[in-house]
This record gives C-alpha cells, sequence and structure tokens, in this order.
C-alpha cells in the first residue's frame, strides 16, 4: 500500500490517462457533489417549515373562549364565554402539578404615535410568562415583569420593526410612545424568529389593558406552559382535565364542543413532526437514489477503463506482472481517484450549501446543510461501492490469460 | 536449456476440440537461435506459448533451465515469466502511455529492481539497441523498427534465460526486419537463447536451426547455415 515505486506508477499512470482518470473522478465528484446538493437543500426545506410551526413553545396551551352550543344549569345555549382574572388564578391554583407558566393575552390594535410618525400595530396585553412561551428575544432593555403588572404601569416593549418604523435610529428605551390615549414609555426591543409580522407587535402589561379598558378584568385568551417532562401523553392528560375544569367553572355542559377551545402546540408539533419525517423520508431516499446513480456510474466508468486497459495488463502479466499486483494497482488507482474526486465534490457541495444561507428563501428552502458525518459517511460508500466495483473487473482482468488479452485485434 | 517431451495441446470448440499440439519432443541447448517455421494452424505459436508459460499444456514435461515448470498457478507463471523469459510480438505491445525508457524498465519493476537501477539499466540496454536517443519519446513517436527495437531491449533488459520472439518482423517491411534480425543475432552472438516464430523463410534462414511444425507435430529439425542479416542491410 505504501510502496512508494507503486505510487509512482500509478501517478504516473493517472497523469498520463487523463481523460479516463478524468472521466471517472467526474463521474465520482458529480454523484457526491449531487447528494450533498440534494441533502441539503432536503435539510433547508426542513428547517423553512419549522420555522413556520415551530417558531413558539411547544409545550403550551392556548385556551379560547367561546359561545355555547347547549343549554346547561338554566343557563340557554349560545351563551358568550369569558375569560377574568380570577381564572387565571383559579387555573395556577389547580394545576400546580402541570403547569409551569401562565400568561394572558389581550390583543387589541391601535395607532401609534411618536413626535411626527404614527403607524398601525398590534399590541398584546400579557404577562411576563409569555416572554417564554412566545420566545420573544429581548435585544435592549427588559421585558414586562411582575411590578409592571401590579402597578398597571405604562410600559411597553417593542418589536425590532416597530422601534426601526417610529424611531429610525434613534434608541427608543425611555422614549414616550402615545397611543389608546395613554402614553407608554418604552422600556424593551424585542425580536422573534416567528418573522416579519411578530417583530411589529407591542407588549404591554395585561392589567394597563385592562384599566385601559374601564377598569374590567377581562382576559381574552389563556395561554398555560406545562412542564416539558410530561410529555405528549402528560399534555393530552393535562388539556382534558383543563377543558373540564373550566367547563365546570363556567357553567359549560360537558358535551358541549364549543364553550372553551385549547389549541395544544404539542399537538401541532406531532402533526408537523409527522410531516417533517416525511420530508425527511423524502430527502433520504432522493440522496439514496442518488447515490445509487453514483455507485452505477463508477461502475461503468472501472469496467470501461479496465477494457480499455486490457491488452496493458496483458502486457505488464507477460513481463512479470502478478494477478496481485495488477488488481493492487487497478484498485489503488481507483481508491485514489475517488477519494480525491469524492473529496473534492464533497467539498465544493458543502462550501455551496454554506454559501445558499437564506438566498433561497423564496423557494422554501433556508440555510441548507448536510451535517459533516453524512457527507463522509456517503463519500466513503460511494468510495468503498467504487472499489468494490472496480474490484470485480479488476479481478476478471488478471485472470485473463496474457495471450488472450495480447491477441492482435 | 529447454526440455520438453510428449507435449499435447487442445483447444475446446464449442462440442469439438482441435488438436493442435500432438506430441512434441525438442531440446534447445544454451546459445542458440531456433526458429520454428509452419503454416498458420500448425501450432507453433500455440507451442511459443506454452514455452512462454502464457499457455499452460494438457500433457507432457517442460523443463526450462534445470526448473520443471508444471502445476502454474497465475502468480507463479508470472514470477517464472518475469525470471526466465523475454518477450517479443509481432504488434510490438509496448505501453502506449510509456515512454521507451519506461516501457524497457517495466520488467525491472516487476522485478523489485530500485527506480535508479531501472532508469540505468533502461538507458543501457535502449543504447545496446540504438536508441538512447529516443528514450524519451513515446511509442507512437517511434517507426515501427523503432518499436520493436524498444521492444527487444524490453524483454533483454530483466536478463532472460530465453528470448521467445513471435513473428518479430511480422508486421516490418522487408529491410526494417533484416536490421530487427541483425540485432537479434547480435544478442543471440552473446551467448543468449533465442526462439524465434516466423513463417518467413529468409527470416528462418537467419537463425541456426530451424524446426518445422506441421499439424501439431515437428516435422523436420534440422541445424542451418546462419544467414546474417548485416549482409542484407
Amino acid at each position: 500500500m505504501f510502496n512508494r515505486d507503486r505510487w509512482q506508477e500509478i501517478f504516473q499512470t493517472i497523469g498520463k490517462n487523463k481523460l479516463r482518470t478524468f472521466l471517472s473522478g467526474f463521474t465520482v465528484a458529480l454523484g457526491i457533489f449531487i447528494f450533498v446538493i440534494l441533502f441539503g437543500f432536503g435539510n433547508g426545506l426542513k428547517n423553512t417549515f419549522q420555522e413556520f410551526f415551530l417558531d413558539d413553545a411547544t409545550n403550551t396551551l392556548f385556551v379560547y373562549p367561546g359561545r355555547t352550543s347547549k343549554p346547561y344549569k338554566g343557563y340557554k345555549a349560545d351563551r358568550r364565554i369569558e375569560f377574568k382574572n380570577d381564572d387565571l388564578a383559579d387555573i395556577k391554583a389547580e394545576f400546580d402539578f402541570y403547569l409551569e407558566d401562565i400568561t394572558p393575552r389581550i390583543s387589541r390594535s391601535a395607532n401609534v404615535k411618536y413626535k411626527n410618525e404614527s403607524n398601525n400595530y398590534s399590541t398584546r396585553a400579557v404577562a411576563p410568562a409569555h416572554q417564554a412561551i412566545e420566545k420573544t428575544i429581548l435585544m435592549k432593555g427588559r421585558y414586562i415583569n411582575q411590578n409592571d403588572i401590579q402597578t398597571q404601569a405604562k410600559v411597553a416593549v417593542i418589536g425590532r420593526l416597530v422601534a426601526l418604523d417610529l424611531f429610525k435610529n434613534e434608541d427608543p428605551i425611555g422614549k414616550y410612545l402615545a397611543f389608546d390615549s395613554s402614553v407608554f414609555k418604552v422600556v424593551g426591543v424585542f425580536q422573534d424568529e416567528g418573522g416579519d409580522n411578530e417583530e411589529r407587535g407591542i407588549y404591554i402589561p395585561y392589567t394597563t389593558r385592562q384599566a385601559i379598558e374601564k377598569s374590567n378584568d377581562k382576559v381574552d385568551q389563556i395561554i398555560v406552559t406545562f412542564r416539558p417532562e410530561l410529555g405528549h401523553l402528560g399534555a393530552l392528560a393535562f388539556e382534558r382535565e383543563l377543558r373540564l375544569f373550566l367547563k365546570a367553572k363556567k357553567s359549560i355542559d360537558p358535551t358541549d364542543q364549543n364553550g372553551v377551545f385549547i389549541r395544544n402546540v404539542a399537538d401541532d408539533l406531532k402533526r408537523n413532526q409527522q410531516f417533517s419525517n416525511v420530508l425527511q423520508l423524502i430527502v433520504t431516499f432522493v440522496g439514496l437514489g442518488t447515490l445509487i446513480a453514483g455507485i452505477i456510474g463508477i461502475s461503468n466508468i472501472m469496467v470501461f477503463v479496465v477494457k480499455e486497459r486490457t491488452k496493458e495488463l496483458g502486457v505488464r502479466k507477460a513481463l512479470g506482472a502478478s494477478p496481485r499486483s495488477i488488481i493492487a494497482m487497478i484498485l489503488q488507482e481507483s481508491v485514489f481517484i475517488t477519494l480525491i474526486s469524492g473529496y473534492m465534490g464533497m467539498l465544493v457541495g458543502v462550501i455551496l450549501l454554506q454559501n445558499i444561507g437564506t438566498t433561497l428563501e423564496d423557494y422554501f428552502i433556508k440555510n441548507p446543510y448536510i451535517d459533516v458525518s453524512t457527507a463522509i459517511f456517503s463519500t466513503f460508500i460511494l468510495v468503498a461501492f467504487g472499489t468494490i466495483a472496480g474490484y470485480i473487473p479488476a479481478k476478471r482482468a488478471a485472470r485473463i490469460k496474457p495471450i488472450i488479452a495480447l491477441r492482435d485485434d | 536449456m529447454i526440455s520438453i517431451k510428449n507435449l499435447h495441446k487442445s483447444y475446446q470448440m464449442g462440442s469439438s476440440s482441435l488438436h493442435v499440439l500432438k506430441g512434441i519432443d525438442f531440446e534447445v541447448e544454451e546459445g542458440e537461435l531456433v526458429a520454428i517455421m509452419g503454416s498458420s494452424g500448425s501450432g507453433k505459436s500455440t507451442l511459443l506459448n506454452i514455452l512462454g508459460m502464457l499457455d499452460t499444456a494438457d500433457e507432457g514435461d517442460y523443463i526450462l533451465d534445470g526448473v520443471e515448470i508444471k502445476d502454474l498457478d497465475e502468480t507463479k507463471a508470472a514470477k517464472y515469466r518475469n525470471k526466465f523469459l523475454g518477450f517479443v510480438f509481432q504488434s510490438f505491445n509496448l505501453i502506449n502511455y510509456k515512454n521507451a525508457a519506461e516501457n524497457v524498465s517495466l520488467p525491472l519493476y516487476y522485478q523489485g529492481v530500485s527506480r535508479k537501477e531501472r532508469q540505468q539499466v533502461a538507458l543501457e540496454y535502449l543504447d545496446r539497441v540504438g536508441l538512447k536517443e529516443w528514450a524519451t519519446h513515446l511509442p507512437s513517436e517511434l517507426s515501427g523498427g523503432q518499436k520493436q527495437r524498444v521492444a527487444i531491449a524490453r524483454a533483454m533488459a530483466s536478463q532472460p534465460k530465453v528470448l521467445l520472439a513471435d513473428e518479430p518482423t511480422g508486421a516490418l517491411d522487408t529491410k526494417t526486419s533484416y536490421e530487427v534480425m541483425d540485432l537479434i543475432q547480435q544478442i543471440n552472438d552473446e551467448g543468449n537463447t533465442i526462439l524465434v516464430v516466423t513463417h518467413e523463410p529468409d527470416i528462418a534462414q537467419m537463425c541456426k536451426r530451424i524446426v518445422m511444425l506441421k499439424d501439431g507435430v515437428i516435422v523436420e529439425d534440422k541445424k542451418v547455415k546462419q544467414v546474417k542479416a548485416a549482409a542484407h542491410v
């Protein structure tokens, strides 16, 4: 293997047979390149997909009030259900075992002014727990805190794009925004991976919103997170019990489908994961197909290469080359070529993938990548099969009697 | 040097079998220059191939330089070929991407000779066939006669016991043929044993002994007065 003479012989053969070398090398490089690119694109597709659906915490239940569809306990049907602050406290007390955090969310649209700039944004009145649930990332300042809730403070945490729209290059922290006939002090700027829409939002304390709206204690929506270690089954149990609890509390017929709605992100997640798995399967399938096509390509080239060299191999045998040395020569050459070109193909593919980044986002491919182990493993597979594919014709060539190989044709 | 007894060889041709060599007995002393003659189908090439261990006999004994050649597997045959034999072919069989010197040094590579020494020996043998200046030329840049001289240099480079030439002049014009024969005679004059398969009587006359094959048996085996090729060049 490490015989210097043999390597020199091989390098000479490679150097003097450029077309042949190029053909076999190119086949391998192309095979692995296409594999890397396709696999990377598949991963990019998955990235985009996950971003669509997984921008929020996954151990989350969204609870919405609805309208009853059945009469119950003296109440008529079509009664509008409303959540109030005490529902928050009750859920907290009742489900201490399951609960991680809880926050209300009151969404309103508002025309927001700063100096001469104004624009419409959606505001969300929330509790501090909302930050983790929405995976809000603070860039500057702070989020809504418990003190704000208690004092009904007029503070606002604004989205990155709100800051950009209204404050241009000014630092918004400490500045005052006017909306809903009140003035809010900006205490923080956030960004969100959920995209531009999320970043055009404003968070304020929910108690402040309630105070503005005639000091009521109504809550649009309750969002709870449960302890992740509950798993999917625990989440389902929690969802069931929470539904029963709220129906009992609000005097809703237990069989009524419409009084309370609970959206379980874990359910969404599971569906999405299933879709994601199908995607992964397709990616793997396509990758495997490419790999097999590559292997067949290499096999063809190897058969051709050995066929083309039959006469030369016959001469070598007549001059005293043993079958072993013939096989070793062909194999070493093919392994060398496939390794180098496979590595090149892989490298070019990986570099290309890295440079794509977000440029293909319009085609739902974001940050395509291939993990190093997959890339190396597939290169190795291709080289290994190239070797096997070379071994069979090499062995046959080594066994051919020199007179047959040397026969004039 | 070479001793064969009762050599038989058949080829399977579909259902029928073609008996090519029907009991050949044949001795060659060291330093002989033997022409093996016969029309096509007489079995002369088959005989040479068996002598060259490129093919195996069905029956019979073959002793080469005191070594009995039998039960050859490919590895063993390769070793013997490398050690005992030099080949010259009608179609030269030079490796087309190797230059003259590299072609000549190839058998030495399979003997495990170091690169430096190979190069030196190759140049030495190219010099002996008068092609030292052509050492770095590819076969495609050489004339037919030059190619055959390179092939002879290659065959001699491993210092074989016997040089086997299968129609060495078959692809050459008369003048070039005589030049090649002159070279073969020179090598023979240095004491090397050479077997030449040919169907050309004038070439055979340039050897020292002619063995006539017909239908798989030796019909004539005579010593001849050698015609020096140099006189005709």
